[in-house]
């Protein structure tokens, strides 16, 4: 019996050991891309002989960039990119934590309102002396998306793309009740009256869409007032001025006077984008990569086209490009610095422009974007950079972009007048453009 | 006490058995614990960097309109969700515990949202509650009832999260509740029967009382689960709504990686781990007066 009971503990100590041996085993092999990393890269010198090496690379639409990664991998066959996609909503907030426990992506896409919070906390790898060693020829890329893209005199991203909005209609809408089609001639009362004579209750049909989103609406809306969103030293907050109020009253008045547009609440249920797509909103605003996800539509394909944005006292509109970035603990610098630089070379941005997701920044390929759509006139997109406003930011945009949301809520659903909105949002920012020194 | 050595040699298999849970319960559960109430004293900035300013987060907790309608918001959902949830997975239980054809599919339908995913539950849901094109609305439309904007306007919305909430939860009451009464000897309703009892006396007089020590259960368990609520509204509700659906754990979570100001959300977090341990307590004192044990 004894020996017996011996015999079971033995079995079940060693039958444990197993499991813990192979618990660890497993969680080593899960891991192996991040465990295999120092190895590969002690024995960099000897990469040539076929040793592969994973960087990552996170964004928020990689859909539009597999030609591009595909190409550098034909090209660079000891490199291997593997492309993490988190949707545009959780992308800052993952990346934060991220960040935090120093499991940041390799090389990364970065926004204009984020960038200074990453760059100026030692997140982002300084790639000055890397350009400057490389003669990566920065005029290649329009001027105020390199500054965007460089603090204190160091360049911390090469430029990918740049977008700005446009008044994306409905076609096949505009025929129906015969109303010629909009161009550059449109101003806001142009809008309003066709919006109203597009709206068709009984068919569930709306002639425009005014949601509560700042890129693609209001930021517009105010420019075209003749307003600012924050002033030129990044210190003040616009939005407490007369024409900031009339540029936002314009777009609610869309749906509470004219009632041309889908309340807030239904649009926060089925976003415009998706009316549009569905062919029960005659005309919106949205950004050159719209055209992207538009042209993948099978019905709307044909039936979608685009304008410049109408003028209000004046034409307005912001303009707003993405960034390559390396994270700063990167354990490929070297790797991660080739994909950057190919990704910001001529040849990545003509295979991205074929594949149309966004504008490339590198000054030229536009024409193989635009060559993209041809049924679109998308070069309207193009000529608005003219008279382009650059993206507001400042230090910590995001504190005062979640007041725009909590405050401005109360104007759109009718709750608050705009001009109180209006007020309490700019007496806010302020207070938080103080707070950052 | 007569501690031989063979006991202790049990005994000291018995805990290197244990060991490598133990290790995680301590590294995963209660490390983070203790390192959450520590952080409640600090606060932080960008990536990771804190500094300690002792009770400064906790008399925030005490002046914060946005915490208390959070409270309050859960609150409501608590007393609507845990009763309700309750009550239709016993009928439902009572229901499933008949001998009636093809049980077994019935049981595996009220079944499947237990094992189908939050996400998928609430974009299903998110496209039921539309308001424009939506099947709810639809149908109460062919009626000539003007549908409600269910999940963005501040007077329902709560109620349609609350909707799937217990929805959802019947699935897995349900089964815990059917074990429970295949546990009551049927001897029971035997005699019932036999002094002339109907069936509404055999349930209220045998089934519910027999049956008291799994609602305590299920009370218990879902009570926690309902204060800690936050899937759902993070998925279903837009944020045009927000104040009125918030729950504790979304402010935390708003707090901790929305603003990240981990500080403040690890008060918060305090705060409902000391309510929800003080319930808890309260329910373990009063479960004398109304649980029957065999």
């Amino acid at each position: 019996m004894v020996n017996n009971r011996k015999k079971v503990v033995l079995i079940t100590t060693l039958m444990s050991a197993m499991v813990v041996v192979s618990a660890c085993g497993n969680s080593g092999s899960t891991n192996s891309t991040s465990t295999a990393a120092p190895k590969t890269d002690g024995k960099n010198p000897a990469s040539a002989s076929g040793e592969k090496v994973t960087i990552t690379y996170g964004g928020w639409s990689m859909d539009t960039m597999t030609d591009v990664i595909k190409a550098f991998q034909a090209s660079h066959p000891n490199i291997e990119v593997k492309a993490e996609n988190t949707p545009y909503k959780q992308y800052f907030t993952k990346l934060e934590t991220a960040a935090q426990g120093g499991t940041m992506p390799d090389v990364l896409w970065m926004n204009g309102p984020n960038f200074v919070k990453y760059a100026g906390n030692g997140m982002l790898k300084d790639l000055t002396e890397t350009i400057k060693s490389d003669q990566l020829d920065l005029s290649k890329y329009p001027n105020s998306l390199v500054s965007l893209y460089s603090l204190d005199g160091k360049n911390y991203g090469i430029p990918k793309d740049f977008d700005t909005i446009g008044l994306w209609y409905n076609k096949k809408l505009f025929d129906d009740k015969g109303i010629s089609y909009p161009d550059s001639t449109w101003d806001w009362s142009k809008l309003t009256e066709a919006a109203k004579k597009l709206t068709d209750p009984a068919k569930g049909i709306y002639g425009f869409a005014a949601p509560m989103m700042n890129q693609e609406d209001y930021y517009n809306t105010i420019l075209q007032a003749g307003g600012y969103v924050i002033s030129d030293d990044h210190k003040k907050s616009g939005f407490d001025q007369p024409e900031a109020i009339e540029g936002l009253k314009f777009l609610t008045d869309l749906i509470q006077v004219h009632k041309v547009s889908p309340t807030l609440a239904q649009m926060t249920e089925t976003a415009p984008a998706d009316m549009f797509t569905s062919g029960k909103l005659a005309m919106y605003f949205d950004g050159s990569w719209a055209a992207f996800t538009i042209n993948q539509n099978a019905d709307m394909k044909n039936k979608a086209d685009v304008a410049v944005l109408p003028k209000g006292k004046k034409q307005g509109v912001v303009i707003h490009g993405l960034g390559h970035v390396i994270s700063a603990n990167s354990k490929h610098p070297k790797e991660a610095w080739e994909f950057v630089k190919y990704l910001g070379s001529k040849e990545a941005a003509e295979i991205a422009a074929k594949q149309g997701g966004a504008i490339p920044a590198y000054k030229g390929s536009e024409t193989s974007w635009l060559a993209t759509f041809p049924q679109y006139k998308a070069k309207a997109f193009i000529d608005m950079a003219e008279y382009a406003t650059p993206y507001p930011v400042s230090k910590n945009t995001s504190v005062w972009n979640t007041y725009e949301t909590e405050i401005l809520k109360n104007a759109w659903t009718g709750d608050k007048s705009v001009a109180d909105a209006a007020k309490e949002l700019g007496a806010k920012m302020n207070q938080a453009l103080a707070a950052e020194k | 006490m007569r501690f031989n050595s063979k006991r202790l040699s049990d005994w000291k298999w018995a805990y290197i058995m244990i060991m490598p849970l133990m290790l995680g319960l301590l590294v995963f559960y209660m490390w983070p614990v203790f390192q959450t109430f520590y952080f409640s004293f600090t606060e932080w900035g960008a990536f990771g960097k804190y500094t300690w300013t002792g009770l400064a987060n906790y008399k925030m907790l005490f002046t914060d309109k946005e915490l208390l309608q959070a409270i309050r918001n859960t609150s409501i959902y608590i007393i609507l969700a845990v009763p309700i949830g309750i009550i239709l997975s016993i009928l439902l239980a009572v229901l499933l515990n008949q001998q009636v054809k093809g049980l077994s599919i019935y049981r595996t339908l009220y079944f499947l949202p237990v094992v189908t995913m939050p996400a998928a539950i609430a974009m299903v849901w998110k496209w039921l509650y539309n308001s424009d094109f939506g099947l709810i609305n639809y149908v109460l439309g062919l009626l000539s009832i003007p549908g409600p904007h269910w999940l963005t306007d501040n007077r329902t919305a709560l109620l349609s999260i609350i909707i799937v909430a217990i929805w959802c939860s019947i699935g897995s009451h349900m089964i815990i509740f059917l074990s429970g009464l295949q546990g009551i000897s049927s001897s029971y309703y035997e005699a019932a029967s036999i002094d002339g009892a109907g069936p509404v006396t055999k349930f209220m007089r045998i089934t519910i009382p027999l049956l008291t020590p799994t609602i305590f259960f299920v009370l218990v368990t879902s009570l926690i689960g309902a204060f800690q609520v936050f899937d759902f509204i993070y998925m279903m509700v837009g944020d045009i709504v927000m104040e009125s659906t918030q729950s504790i754990v979304f402010l935390y979570y708003k707090y901790g990686f929305l603003k990240n100001n981990k500080g403040y959300a690890s008060s918060i977090a305090v705060l409902l781990f000391t309510i929800i341990m003080i319930i808890t307590y309260i329910q373990m004192k009063i479960q004398k007066k109304w649980v029957h044990y065999e």
